[in-house]
């Protein structure tokens, strides 16, 4: 079936149409993320907005940061995220007050700032720019990702491999008792946390409690 | 219309603007986390935008975007992980209520 070149009663072109629905998904949902109460929903609502984003960047002709949008951020970051969240909600019922009390102050700046840069958005001509998108494939950007900035592609690799130490570090536990480890396997119990060696990894040093 | 360099700034400048309140408004640390994601979609977007529309950076827009979303992934390792750690000693995700660390 082929579609009609503009579409009926609006005239409009199709681009336009799925530009305005996948922008105002995304405003709507990352507003609602910002002002709802539950932090729950307030998740669910980033992975849309995220969701409408990937939209955008495939509309723009972006495919591989599309591709890349949906992995990274729906697939790891929200699932992360929404992690934290069941793991910090607290039992004792849903806070009261969601924003501090200085949020109208928040507010100021926040439409100051993009008041300030949708300004000067406008005020720019911007004389390079093409009046369409300007198509490149996954293989120019793996060209150019693997050619001129090579340096900083494996610089960014051993920035990964420190957020996840750095990560595994900062998230566990350090009060499990380590029976294989003869510093805190004592016979009667009472000195085992004096004589407990500071971190078995260079982890940060105990307080030693007085028994 | 909408194809056009303008459209997407301003869809950036928005949702910026939106991060940004979020991160100076919300009480619960994951909020504000959230908070900076978007923000750092926002500027993703721009960048993803001009390299689309303007010739002279032809394809260098998209590979800069891929080094923001890694660098966004390790930000949000770390950023939850000492969430998840002040909130094992203090019990509560909100950010007022962690008064001793300016004393």
């Amino acid at each position: 079936m082929e579609l009609p070149q503009t579409v009926p009663f609006l005239d409009w072109r199709w681009d336009d149409l799925i530009f305005l629905v996948l922008a105002g998904t995304m405003l709507g949902s990352a507003l609602l993320v910002v002002v709802g109460r539950d932090i729950i929903r307030s998740g669910l609502f980033m992975v849309l907005a995220f969701g409408a984003l990937a939209g955008l960047y495939a509309l723009m002709g972006a495919t591989l940061v599309a591709a890349a949008q949906v992995l990274v951020y729906l697939g790891a970051i929200s699932v992360l995220i929404l992690f934290a969240i069941m793991l910090t909600q607290s039992k004792a019922g849903p806070v009261r007050l969601v924003f501090h009390s200085q949020a109208w102050a928040a507010a100021i700046a926040a439409i100051v700032i993009g008041g300030l840069l949708i300004a000067s958005v406008l005020l720019t001509s911007w004389p390079l720019a093409a009046a369409e998108p300007i198509v490149q494939t996954a293989r120019d950007v793996a060209a150019l990702m693997f050619g001129d900035y090579v340096l900083a592609f494996e610089v960014i690799s051993v920035l990964l491999l420190a957020a996840v130490v750095g990560g595994i570090f900062l998230a566990r536990r350090d009060d499990i008792p380590d029976p294989s480890d003869p510093a805190t396997r004592i016979e009667d119990g009472s000195a085992s946390r004096v004589t407990g060696t500071p971190g078995v990894l260079g982890g940060p040093a105990r307080p030693a409690e007085k028994p | 219309m909408s194809q056009s360099l303008d459209a997407y700034l301003l869809l950036a400048c928005g949702l910026f603007a939106i991060g940004t309140f979020g991160f100076l408004a919300r009480r619960n640390a994951i909020a504000m986390l959230m908070s900076v994601e978007i923000m750092l979609n926002a500027v993703n977007l721009a960048i993803v935008a001009f390299g689309m529309f303007i010739p002279a950076l032809a394809g260098a827009g998209q590979v800069i975007a891929l080094f923001v979303m890694a660098v966004a992934a390790a930000e949000a390792t770390v950023g939850l992980a000492i969430v998840i750690a002040i909130y094992r000693n203090r019990r509560t995700p909100l950010v007022d209520e962690y008064a001793s660390m300016r004393e």
